[in-house]
């Protein structure tokens, strides 16, 4: 079964924000000086950024904000995120893989942005009964 | 970059406790765009059986840091932080972290190789309360890009 696709739109705006929340002020996500020097196209996204819009996702695919018994995913590709008032966009997608025997749903997702995708081997496994 | 592959098994002390707060979890839904109320008002957290309000999954990374710098800081290691890229992450959750909670961090390294020029390193954090009550296991995986 496939889950209905989620986008979500980040801004250089999302990534300061995102800094601050988080504690990571690593420059190669807000300065571009910084992320060309380390030979980046340009700033790119907070990988736990991008996780943490898939596990918006996923909350919404579950239908509960503490349904996720376990997540994991692997960073494939830098997220891009130009200094316009549109920056990017990220695209989430899932399919239901199987329910345990336990009840639990496990999910394979994809992530891609700009067509291509930025995450691998991502899943989650998700209570979907209370 | 080639890391010493005798730090696998390798345990570091526990983390100072890091305090839960109820704005910080708001804060970082707001900035992950999390809507949900259970994340924001510790009502309607209460609604579906947690003490207060309930954290996004993946804010244990802010949790986790003060352990992973333990490890990326360790100068017997030797990473070169201008050089590390985000490999892996991975949560498997006891239950949800909640304002309120008062957790120690323990990680222990998982796995050092080297690839291609590349050093790989995994760390295993486990986040449990201050009595020793089980939240949530953290694998993270680094690496540390060769000067090719």
């Amino acid at each position: 079964m496939e889950l209905p696709t989620q986008t979500y739109r980040v801004t250089r705006a999302d990534l300061v924000r995102y800094a601050g929340a988080s504690g990571d002020f690593n420059r190669i996500h807000w300065s571009d000086r910084t992320a060309t020097a380390v030979g980046l196209p340009g700033v790119i996204a907070h990988g736990m950024f991008t996780m943490a819009l898939v596990g918006r996702a996923v909350a919404g695919w579950a239908g509960a904000p503490d349904a996720v018994v376990d997540f994991g995913v692997r960073f494939t590709r830098p997220v891009v995120v130009p200094d316009t008032d549109e920056g990017t966009e990220i695209e989430v997608s899932a399919v239901v893989k199987e329910v345990t025997e336990e009840g639990l749903t496990r999910l394979d997702i994809t992530a891609t942005c700009q067509g291509e995708k930025v995450l691998s081997q991502a899943r989650a496994l998700i209570r979907t009964t209370r | 970059m080639s890391l010493d592959p005798s730090f696998v098994g390798r345990t570091y002390p526990p983390t100072a406790p890091y305090q839960v707060g109820r704005e910080k979890i708001r804060e970082f839904a707001t900035a992950v765009g999390a809507t949900d109320p259970a994340h924001h008002d510790p009502e309607a957290a209460r609604a579906l059986g947690h003490p207060d309000v309930v954290a996004p999954p993946t804010f244990p990374v802010v949790v986790t840091m003060a352990a992973s710098r333990q490890i990326v800081e360790d100068p017997a290691l030797g990473v070169d932080y201008s050089r590390v890229v985000h490999g892996d992450q991975r949560f498997a959750y006891t239950r949800p972290v909640v304002a309120g909670d008062e957790l120690v961090c323990v990680s222990t390294i998982e796995e050092v190789t080297t690839r291609g020029g590349h050093g790989f390193l995994t760390t295993r954090t486990d986040v449990s309360t201050v009595d020793g009550e089980p939240v949530v296991a953290v694998w993270s995986k680094i690496v540390v890009r060769g000067e090719a």
